[in-house]
């Protein structure tokens, strides 16, 4: 994984309370066994007609919103199915962070184990970055993962929430598992003071 | 394990502290010891992917066990007994399950095989949900195995692989909230009626952080399938984890199942899960209170699991309510579903029931629908699947001649898996088509593109299957109660 330190992007807001994983991505592009080209299956009932052509109206085909990064979504984001598939296909549509009021539980953990960075503000901000997107498509925001930072056009810093053990694998570009594997003399510890409850390999 | 020493805790801190590998510090958050991880063919290639380029085994096979049911067909078996799968994708996604489970050592239900079933309904059938412990799986519905007093949530792929590589997980610490159920329910009123009244007040957000537990007269009585439709829907209501305190209606469930602790060992277990419950005077983080005798048949209307009512009442009006993103909400849904604000769901014509899912699946749900399609037909113009929710339910079900009064009414009988909740497997809605469903989510497209979902109970399901259009129960179930 890229360390990630900061980053300026457009946004673009599809204000849209409780999204679910299954618009992000409809379940029946889960049938690969890969993280790849999930991209182009991003709000692919939403975005696309039947016959695939592109829906013109829908906010992520305009041709003004192009290249945006931040995508500003509605209160409780991602909610629904834990398919880690939708942080993949965010990241494969191009966007680097999802900003929101709040976030379903198991798509923030989704997202900040592949560098999609959860940005919680509060309603004012999200209000504002909402209208902001809506009144020029070329607004851009900087987000500062060293400061927990979010920073709009007018020069108005808010500060987001990320717990210390994520911001630090995203800033070093390292994943969770590295940490989790070097408590192994822990781990037996705990197994030989709690003996086994099933063993699914005996029956 | 669950034993009081100063300070009363509740289920979900009992649990969570006896599985506490490393406390959470300022640095990193707790590391959590899991004592069941449940795979199965969706969620898991790219974590077994991640295993392989690192060298990585399974740590602990003994703890894990796959089985396939997402984007597994329900058609029934061909003549040599074969279930037939037409779809490539899927076919080659099964088959990338079986080598993934045959290279890392782990038991394997495969398709046809007498154990294989959905996730949810495979682990307390076998004996492997057992209060106490701690349960994962690629899949939100988990939160299921929390009617046994397990702590049981739904995980990333990414997280997947941190537990097939080293049985922790890295978990920062929810807050509680205890959901109150008073009182008795009302003949024709289930559980999963409980569970849809508690989304629609709290709303699909309302548990986010949180680990619900479900108490109160009204629980207690539930038996344990219907414990498990409540606690399957606690991710709908934005709970990672619901979670019931084992009884004497768990310990019975349970006792004799395959992988269940046998003689003394199950006298020793049942005494240390009988000091599971929540400690008098142990303090959660919120409360919701329900009245159980005031709950009705409830019915969603709209494209989430909050959106729902009793299945008397009508569709709301988006112009009273005052937040004005819940008013663009619920205009966005009702326009989705073509629905009238005031319109009355009674009486409205559908063209499939689907009566299965981890929410409603297991046998008392089939037998709550059999008592009331027993004799009586499927409209003409609909379509009745009933899918069993795993092989075992499938054959006891068949056992008791269930088979043959869903046949006998015009339904289709199929082989076990998700089927329709999830549309993974070619069981879907077509575009514009309603359909009463016994599933968890009434997503848009969910069922099927373009698809349009009523969430009900068994019970609404079979009743509206028979008469073709949106159905109260009740006036059934007073013929037979």
């Amino acid at each position: 994984m890229e360390p990630i330190k900061s980053f300026t992007g457009k946004i673009v807001a599809l204000p849209i309370n409780d999204i679910d994983t299954d618009q992000i991505i409809p379940a029946r592009f889960l049938k690969t066994t890969d993280k790849e080209g999930l991209g182009k299956a991003l709000f692919s009932d939403w975005r696309y007609e039947s016959d695939g052509s592109p829906k013109p109206d829908f906010v992520l085909n305009r041709p003004e919103h192009q290249g945006a990064s931040v995508l500003v979504g509605g209160h409780n984001f991602g909610c629904g199915s834990s398919r880690e598939h939708a942080p993949w296909a965010l990241l494969g549509g191009g966007f680097k962070a999802v900003v929101s009021t709040y976030f379903a539980d198991i798509f923030r953990n989704n997202a900040l184990k592949n560098g999609l960075l959860p940005i919680t503000v509060d309603e004012q901000t999200h209000q504002q970055l909402i209208s902001l997107a809506e009144e020029d498509p070329n607004t851009a925001v900087t987000i500062d993962l060293q400061t927990l930072t979010l920073t709009l056009p007018d020069g108005r810093r808010v500060e987001f929430p990320i717990d210390s053990f994520s911001k630090y694998c995203l800033l070093n570009g390292v994943d969770q598992l590295g940490f989790l594997l070097s408590l192994e003399n822990e781990v037996v510890a705990y197994e030989e003071s709690h003996p086994a409850r099933v063993n699914t390999l005996v029956g | 394990m669950g034993v009081t020493n100063g300070n009363p805790r509740t289920l979900f801190e009992k649990v969570w502290d006896s599985h506490i590998v490393r406390p959470q510090t300022a640095e990193t958050p707790a590391v959590l010891y899991i004592d069941l991880h449940l795979v199965h063919e969706v969620t898991s290639p790219q974590a077994f992917s991640m295993l392989r380029e690192r060298g990585l085994k399974v740590r602990c096979p003994d703890k894990t066990l796959g089985t396939m049911d997402h984007s597994t067909p329900t058609t029934p078996r061909n003549a040599d007994g074969i279930i037939p799968i037409l779809d490539m994708q899927a076919a080659k996604q099964l088959d990338v399950m079986r080598q993934n489970c045959a290279d890392f050592g782990i038991r394997l239900y495969d398709l046809g095989s007498e154990n294989q079933g959905i996730v949810h309904v495979i682990g307390p059938e076998q004996g492997l949900t057992q209060p106490g412990m701690t349960i994962v799986c690629g899949d939100s519905h988990t939160s299921t195995h929390g009617a046994f007093g397990a702590l049981a949530f739904g995980i990333g792929t990414s997280e997947v692989g941190h537990v097939l590589a080293t049985q922790t997980l890295l978990q920062n610490k929810p807050k509680t909230m205890a959901v109150r159920v008073n009182g008795r329910l009302q003949p024709g009123v289930t559980a999963k009626d409980i569970i849809l009244a508690v989304i629609a007040k709290i709303g699909v957000g309302g548990g986010t952080g949180y680990v619900f537990e479900y108490m109160g007269e009204a629980i207690r009585s539930l038996n344990m399938d219907g414990r498990m439709t409540i606690c399957n829907m606690s991710i709908e209501g934005g709970a990672r984890a619901g979670m019931i305190a084992p009884d004497d209606i768990t310990f019975e469930y349970m006792a004799g199942r395959p992988y269940a602790p046998k003689a003394a060992d199950w006298d020793r277990a049942v005494a240390q899960w009988r000091q599971l419950p929540t400690d008098d005077g142990a303090s959660f983080d919120n409360e919701v209170v329900l009245n159980a005798d005031e709950l009705a048949p409830m019915i969603t209307y709209g494209t989430n699991p909050g959106m729902g009512m009793q299945i008397v009442d009508v569709v709301p009006d988006p112009d009273k309510l005052s937040d004005p993103s819940a008013k663009v909400a619920l205009d966005k849904a009702l326009r989705y579903m073509d629905l009238q604000p005031g319109e009355r769901l009674l009486g409205k014509r559908v063209d499939v029931v689907f009566l299965g899912s981890c929410t409603n699946s297991r046998i008392s749900d089939l037998r709550e629908a059999a008592r009331i399609l027993k004799g009586r037909k499927v409209a003409d113009g609909v379509r009745l699947l009933v899918v069993p929710g795993s092989q075992q339910v499938k054959k006891q079900a068949e056992d008791e001649g269930l088979d043959r009064v869903f046949r006998e009414a015009g339904a289709e009988w199929r082989e076990a898996g998700c089927s329709m909740c999830i549309a993974m497997n070619g069981d879907q809605l077509q575009p514009g088509q309603y359909a009463v469903s016994t599933s968890n989510r009434n997503f848009e497209g969910r069922q099927g593109k373009g698809g349009r979902t009523f969430l009900a109970s068994p019970l609404t399901a079979a009743a509206t299957a028979i008469n073709g259009v949106i159905s109260d129960a009740r006036e059934f179930v007073l013929e037979y109660a």
